[in-house]
């Protein structure tokens, strides 16, 4: 491949988008759906074209202006971002297609039902999403971040309803704080260092300093509380579940990913010589507390929407189980001969834990704004009976369910099985009741609602259901379909995370993988 | 491996592809949803013809598809699958028939006989599982599919059921899954057989093995049914009759015995079983089992929850008979796999007959039933004399080999318990022969709808006859070449040493 | 040893950020809690800025130029959608603080 056209490629995700949300603005709201697919499709397009590029050529990068860094600032696209840009075109895709026939299918000047904004703020969302997942230049990461925080919040407050506002500037004051604390940070390191790209960063850091200790402290609380992991996620339920069904798809299934992401390459890739064992089992105890704590609130919930938000809050958690996993204690890595073999084992576990939580909160936040769309209220309740009247609405979220708590086959399985396994061969043990306890409460309440929607129809409120246009119940089905896929075609995942992966694979695959990944 | 690897799929497809097609049917499609089930239920019985044909040729088939790191799908036929796969297909199709006749004008069909594929397909899956995740996977895969089925009536009851059902199967599931995680972690991909691979574990292991043995014996229990997870099988036969037939006959319950049977034989071994010394307690809690479910159901008056206990109580004696531990209780423990689900499946085809025809749930109300269902309750009377032990229906293969293998570990308390548990047996069986067929009808028996010439449907009758002539054709032809003992016996000498030393005493 | 003065700003700035950042926590009011959002802006740009001046050369470091300046329009624009945010939830419902749902 001609390294002058990959070069010019990679940025096509950023400004693809980008494009998009202009164009937007500048046409009339009615057009404004179509220019949005058009560019959701061309992005997914552009991104595929990076995929294939990744696997026959290996990472690239590319300096903006042609200046390399430190001056310049760099973009880099390897496996791991290939799978979260992946991830951001595949569920975003059948998010905007729903939304499109949402709003379509309420027509009238009515704000609330047919926010004329959507387009431009998504695209703009999307392009800060690419932008995050490519970039590779720490102060980039923090101009991103606030556009993806004021894009991700304009579209909480779409619906204009008060209790939406509110919870809106709350987490539009958090992320700001956030980002405050990871913008100090910054500027600790760029003292310590004199650098802000990534790749220089991880050598040019000086261990053990004692601003670099507080900035990597700054740092990573500014992104917890970003991705909202207990006890920073006061934030969360609140503003995800008073948005519209499409935005708060969005903003739990990407909009968090992009924090952890981040989160996730600054502590392998910057501050792998800072980081300690204490750090990593303290971040790991705030991960286990979230799966419990918020799996358990969700349970108790009675609305709909804040059940599901609740339950990113702990979804979010086993997220974070991989770093203690990945950060070893010092002694015990120098007695071990040769590199843990389970590293390898967290790392996927926790990526597909992003990636299948992406698919399947879209696909269960998508499901439930049908149920409510359909009923009128939002009351759990109103879901009784629903197998029987909206039975596709009701398999997608009952295949969201299974991915969310980790029966096979699913990606949430292959995510729970790594981490798991990761877990009792690193002898962490204690982290294994934790998941499996997430688990059950996860069961429970995806089960609790189940059961309503198996319920006799004479039990059913006698409203009659609102009709409900198909496209929407065919992309929260595909959605779903998508978290038990990534389950079965997990080698394929694999194989891209391979490319650039900081452990190297502990075991070979059973059979040859499909394809030449040479990196 | 052998070209024909992509048979083993194809089996398991063959009956999730109808499965998935019948869930977008409409109700009223009565004649495409009967064609695709039956001809996916035929498909399977012909497929595991030809793949029972080739085994005794001595074919092995073998199909994999790696899902992602160690994670490996794997499908295998081996003697022990050939039994269950045989045992479920066969038993899939005549319950298909039952199930249309028992289910003709009710609500939400489609629905019911898509899950009721997947569920099938589960079962075959986990018989064909030629490794622990591959079980596991098609174990939780069941799980999900047969709660639909239990909640299927959806009333209050049902959902309390299935709420049941969902706590202990989940439960019992995860306990599994992290047993399985942690086998991983010890020795990689355990493939059933390779028992080397735990065996040659240093000593120090061992009390972890141990712990192991346990957290995996009570993750497979649930499903089995030993005291003290038995607690959904009485609740979770609220479900139509067809459903309650394949779950205690094959589908579910068989999975969880199943599973112990392939815990101690194909993964850990008979060797490294018998030193660790968790059989004996084993032993002791299959023991406990059968006598508790054979108390507990003679206190029932409602038909399906006596004949529910029965099976808490009868499962036990495959349990009892893996963790015996010597060949021929193996052997009895194999024959007994197979026996008891034609029996029980016989049984609540009669009981679901009972309750469809003339809305009889309760035995009280069953005097003189056999005068107005002869041919049901003949059915019924051969499965419930099966079940005590008479010879010679398939019932007494099984406690004769249960029993010599007691006496072959001179353990004469197997005997006592045999004969203990039979004379329980009897009396929760007997009186309710003695009521049907000896005693004066309490009302006037109508005329059903369903049927002028038989005494009921056809589609619900035949299947009854079947199975119970199924169950006499077992006993007796129990020497044969291609009986079930046979089988057994194969897969008896690939589980001990050569030269087993209960043979030869 | 007297302290540089860029240390001196260094110090003032992480003054300023800790006093801000209990301000974010503490107040309740709207307005409040936003003015001490920027305060912590503003600090980190001081600390900036004061970074960039510590090799005693001719010319100040370029690079935390360009961060302070970027950065203050990434805090304008964030202020002005908090405070638009903040006058709609008045006009709208009448409040002015958090402090029922706190």
């Amino acid at each position: 491949m001609n390294p002058a056209l990959s070069d010019s490629l990679s940025a096509l995700p950023i400004l693809l988008p980008l494009a998009g949300a202009l164009t937007c603005i500048l046409l009339p709201p009615r057009h404004r759906a179509a220019a949005g697919l058009l560019t959701s499709a061309l992005t997914l397009l552009s991104a595929s074209a990076l995929t294939w590029m990744l696997l026959t050529t290996g990472i690239s990068s590319q300096n903006l202006g042609g200046w390399p860094p430190p001056l310049g600032i760099q973009l880099r696209f390897d496996g791991l971002a290939c799978v979260f840009l992946l991830l951001t075109s595949l569920v975003g895709l059948p998010v905007g297609l729903h939304a499109a026939a949402l709003f379509r299918s309420q027509p009238g000047d009515d704000r609330a039902s047919s926010p004329p904004l959507f387009w431009p703020l998504w695209l703009f969302l999307w392009a800060a999403l690419n932008g995050i997942f490519i970039s590779h230049d720490l102060f980039n990461l923090y101009v991103l971040l606030e556009i993806m925080g004021l894009a991700a919040v304009s579209l909480a407050i779409l619906s204009g309803r008060p209790a939406a506002l509110l919870a809106g500037l709350r987490y539009f004051l958090a992320a700001l704080v956030g980002s405050m604390l990871y913008l100090l940070g910054v500027a600790l390191v760029y003292g310590a260092a004199g650098s802000l790209d990534l790749g220089l960063l991880g050598e040019a850091l000086p261990a053990g300093a004692i601003s670099v200790r507080v900035a990597f402290a700054l740092i990573i609380t500014g992104l917890l509380i970003k991705t909202a992991v207990f006890p920073l996620h006061f934030w969360l339920p609140e503003a995800h579940s008073a948005a519209p069904a499409p935005v708060s798809a969005i903003l739990s299934a990407l909009v968090i990913k992009a924090s952890f992401y981040v989160f996730l390459r600054l502590w392998v890739d910057v501050f792998d010589g800072s980081v300690t064992f204490a750090a990593g089992q303290a971040v790991g105890a705030l991960g286990a507390v979230a799966v419990v704590w918020g799996s358990y609130q969700a349970l108790r919930q009675s609305r709909l929407k804040r059940m599901v938000a609740h339950s990113t809050v702990g979804q979010v958690g086993y997220m974070f189980l991989l770093f203690p996993l990945i950060t070893l204690d010092p002694a015990a890595a120098a007695a071990a001969h040769g590199p843990p073999t389970w590293l390898g084992h967290a790392w996927t576990g926790g990526i597909y834990q992003a990636l299948s939580h992406g698919f399947a909160k879209a696909a269960m936040f998508l499901a439930v704004g049908i149920f409510i769309l359909a009923v009128g209220n939002d009351e759990k309740r109103s879901v009784t009976n629903m197998v029987g009247r909206l039975p596709m609405t009701t398999f997608a979220f009952a295949l969201a369910g299974i991915s969310l708590i980790g029966l096979p086959p699913s990606g949430g399985f292959v995510a729970k099985w790594m981490l798991l396994k990761a877990t009792f061969s690193s002898q962490q043990w204690w982290w294994a009741p934790m998941i499996v306890w997430g688990s059950f409460l996860t069961a429970g309440y995806v089960f609790m609602i189940l059961r309503l929607a198996f319920a006799p129809a004479a039990e059913a409120p006698k409203k009659n259901l609102r009709p409900v246009p198909r496209i929407l119940e065919f992309t929260a089905l595909a959605l779903g379909v998508g978290a038990i896929l990534i389950g079965l075609r997990a080698s394929e995942v694999m194989l891209l995370l391979d490319v650039g992966a900081p452990f190297a694979e502990p075991v070979q695959p059973l059979t040859e993988p499909p394809g030449g990944a040479d990196d | 491996m052998t070209d024909h690897g992509w048979l083993l799929p194809l089996i398991v497809a063959s009956s999730l592809g109808p499965g998935i097609v019948i869930f977008f049917l409409r109700d009223e499609q009565v004649a495409v949803r009967t064609v695709l089930n039956l001809l996916g239920a035929v498909l399977k019985v012909a497929l595991i013809g030809i793949v029972l044909a080739g085994f005794f040729r001595g074919d092995s088939l073998e199909f994999r598809y790696t899902i992602g790191l160690d994670l490996e799908f794997h499908l295998r036929i081996d003697a022990l699958a050939l039994l269950f796969t045989a045992l479920s297909s066969v038993l899939w199709l005549v319950t298909t028939v039952y199930a249309i006749g028992y289910l003709k004008g009710s609500a939400n069909r489609s629905r019911f006989f898509g899950f009721f594929s997947l569920c099938v397909t589960a079962s075959t899956g986990i018989a064909l599982a030629g490794n622990l995740v591959t079980f596991f996977i098609f174990y939780e895969f069941l799980t999900l599919a047969t709660y639909p089925l239990v909640v299927h009536r959806g009333t209050r009851k049902a959902l309390e059921a299935g709420r049941t059902y969902l706590w202990y199967t989940i439960g019992g599931g995860t306990v599994l899954f992290v047993g399985v995680v942690w086998m991983f972690t010890l020795v990689g991909s355990v493939e059933f057989g390779q028992i080397h691979l735990l065996g040659d574990l240093p000593a120090d292991l061992r009390p972890q093995l141990t712990l192991l043995f346990w957290v995996m014996i009570a993750g497979l229990g649930v499903k089995a049914a030993l005291v003290p997870l038995h607690g959904w099988l009485p609740a979770a036969m609220v479900a139509p009759a067809p459903v309650s037939a394949l779950l205690h006959a094959v589908a579910v319950v068989k999975a969880g015995a199943f599973g112990i049977m392939r815990l101690v034989y194909d993964v850990f071994g008979i060797e490294l079983a018998r030193d660790l010394g968790v059989l004996p307690p084993l032993a002791v809690i299959a023991a406990v089992t059968i006598l508790f479910g054979s108390l507990r159901a003679l206190a029932q008056n409602d038909l399906k929850r006596r004949l529910a206990y029965s099976t808490v109580s009868q499962l036990s004696y495959i349990a009892l008979g893996i963790a015996l531990g010597g060949t021929l209780a193996a052997v009895g423990a194999l024959v007994h796999l197979v026996h008891q689900g034609v029996m029980k499946i016989t049984l609540f085809f009669c009981a679901g007959i009972i309750a469809e025809t003339f809305k009889i749930h309760r035995i009280s109300d069953m005097d003189g039933l056999g005068r107005r269902l002869p041919l049901t309750m003949a059915a019924f009377t051969v499965g419930a004399l099966g079940m005590i032990g008479l010879p010679p229906i398939a019932g007494f293969i099984s406690k004769w080999y249960l029993g010599l293998g007691g006496l072959e570990l001179d353990q004469p308390w197997v005997l006592v318990l045999l004969l203990l548990s039979s004379l329980l047996n009897a009396v929760y069986f007997l009186p309710i022969l003695n009521r049907v067929w000896f005693r004066a009808p309490a009302r006037e028996w109508k005329r059903h709808r369903h049927s002028r010439r038989w005494e009921t449907s056809g589609m619900l009758l035949w299947p009854a006859l079947i199975t119970a002539l199924l169950s006499v054709l077992l006993g007796l032809f129990t020497t044969s070449g291609w009986s079930v003992l046979a089988l057994a016996l194969e897969i008896v000498e690939s589980w001990f040493p050569p030269a087993p030393p209960g043979l030869a005493t | 040893m007297p302290p540089e003065p860029w240390q001196l700003y260094a110090l003032t700035a992480g003054l300023l950020f800790s006093i801000s950042l209990a301000g974010v926590f503490l107040c309740r009011h709207f307005f409040r809690k936003i003015i001490a959002v920027n305060l912590m802006g503003a600090s980190v740009f001081l600390l900036l800025v004061s970074i960039g001046r510590r090799d005693h050369e001719a010319f100040a470091d370029p690079v935390p130029h360009a961060m302070v300046i970027t950065g203050l329009v990434v805090a304008v624009s964030a202020s002005a959608f908090a405070l638009a945010l903040a006058r709609r939830i008045h006009r709208e419902t009448g409040r002015d603080n958090f402090s029922e749902s706190e």
